[in-house]
């Protein structure tokens, strides 16, 4: 929660007094998830390619992805009751036999990943987009998984 | 392109000191591909979430600064449930050996990733000498 916290902040002219504790804090949440690999709001380390984020709003489920240099044509989105399945290819073009390497940390791979959602989703109702290499997919939440407003009356 | 793999998930790599930050919020080192013709130097580098008008690519005095920033893409009535990546701007310097030609550097961002052709200039580029026989 904190990451979304420093960045809502308004960005300081002066450093802020707090930033090394605000950091230190950070890592350490980092370190226990890690061990104990607690769901949650809590950043955990991805185990299976891409890293996911999911977020929910009143209507929606969000998931995120970033997927650089993978063109749409080359996802494939599936859900299946609870589940997103998301598999894909990312290619590296060939860039001729005449180059040399200095770098080449980037890397070329299938992937396939399935995420559990939270609640029940309405599989009719998804989309999906990709900008700038991060995909989002918003899926509808099913009626029953909605939060509901119950008024309560008074009998006079 | 031989066999395709799996691809493995790694964390981003946070940027230990690229001098003091003025502005809070996370630093990223994106991963990068850096090859070498003789006339040119590309450089590719993964920039998920980076648009055109928030990228910054600096050269001088030899070296070569990529910065882009991010903002942030949740709406305001988003909780996270996940958390599996952190969301920050991407910062990355280069030391170039060759002088290059700095009226045709080429940029072109796209899905994320951003292409950079350095073109050497005309001195640096290896001439074949033709050695005579006399």
């Amino acid at each position: 929660m904190l990451t979304r916290n420093v960045f809502g902040l308004p960005s300081m002219g002066l450093r802020n007094p707090f930033a090394d504790l605000e950091n230190l804090t950070r890592r350490m949440d980092l370190l226990t998830n890690a061990m104990y690999g607690r769901p949650g709001t809590s950043f955990m380390m991805p185990k299976v390619f891409p890293a996911i984020n999911i977020t929910e709003d009143k209507d929606k489920y969000y998931v995120r992805a970033e997927l650089p240099g993978i063109k749409a044509e080359d996802i494939k989105l599936e859900v299946t009751g609870k589940n997103l399945a998301i598999t894909g290819e990312r290619k590296i073009q060939s860039e001729g036999k005449n180059v040399r390497y200095h770098r080449r940390e980037r890397e070329a791979g299938r992937f396939s990943r399935i995420v559990g959602l939270p609640g029940d989703v309405d599989a009719d109702s998804v989309d999906a987009k990709l900008v700038a290499g991060l995909l989002t997919v918003a899926i509808a939440k099913s009626a029953a998984a909605k939060a509901k407003q119950i008024t309560v009356k008074t009998s006079e | 392109m031989t066999e395709s793999k799996e691809l493995q998930a790694k964390a981003k790599h946070e940027v230990t000191t690229p001098a003091e930050q003025t502005q809070q919020g996370l630093v990223f080192t994106p991963e990068v591909d850096i090859f070498e013709t003789e006339q040119e130097i590309t450089l590719l580098t993964d920039m998920p979430g980076v648009v055109a008008d928030n990228l910054t690519i600096d050269l001088r005095d030899g070296v070569l600064t990529l910065s882009g920033d991010i903002k942030p893409w949740e709406g305001p009535e988003e909780t996270d449930v996940l958390v599996e990546f952190e969301i920050g701007k991407y910062y990355r310097q280069f030391t170039l050996s060759d002088a290059i030609d700095q009226d045709k550097i080429d940029a072109k961002l796209e899905d994320g990733v951003l292409r950079l052709t350095l073109p050497k200039a005309q001195k640096a580029v290896p001439r074949q000498i033709a050695v005579k026989v006399g």
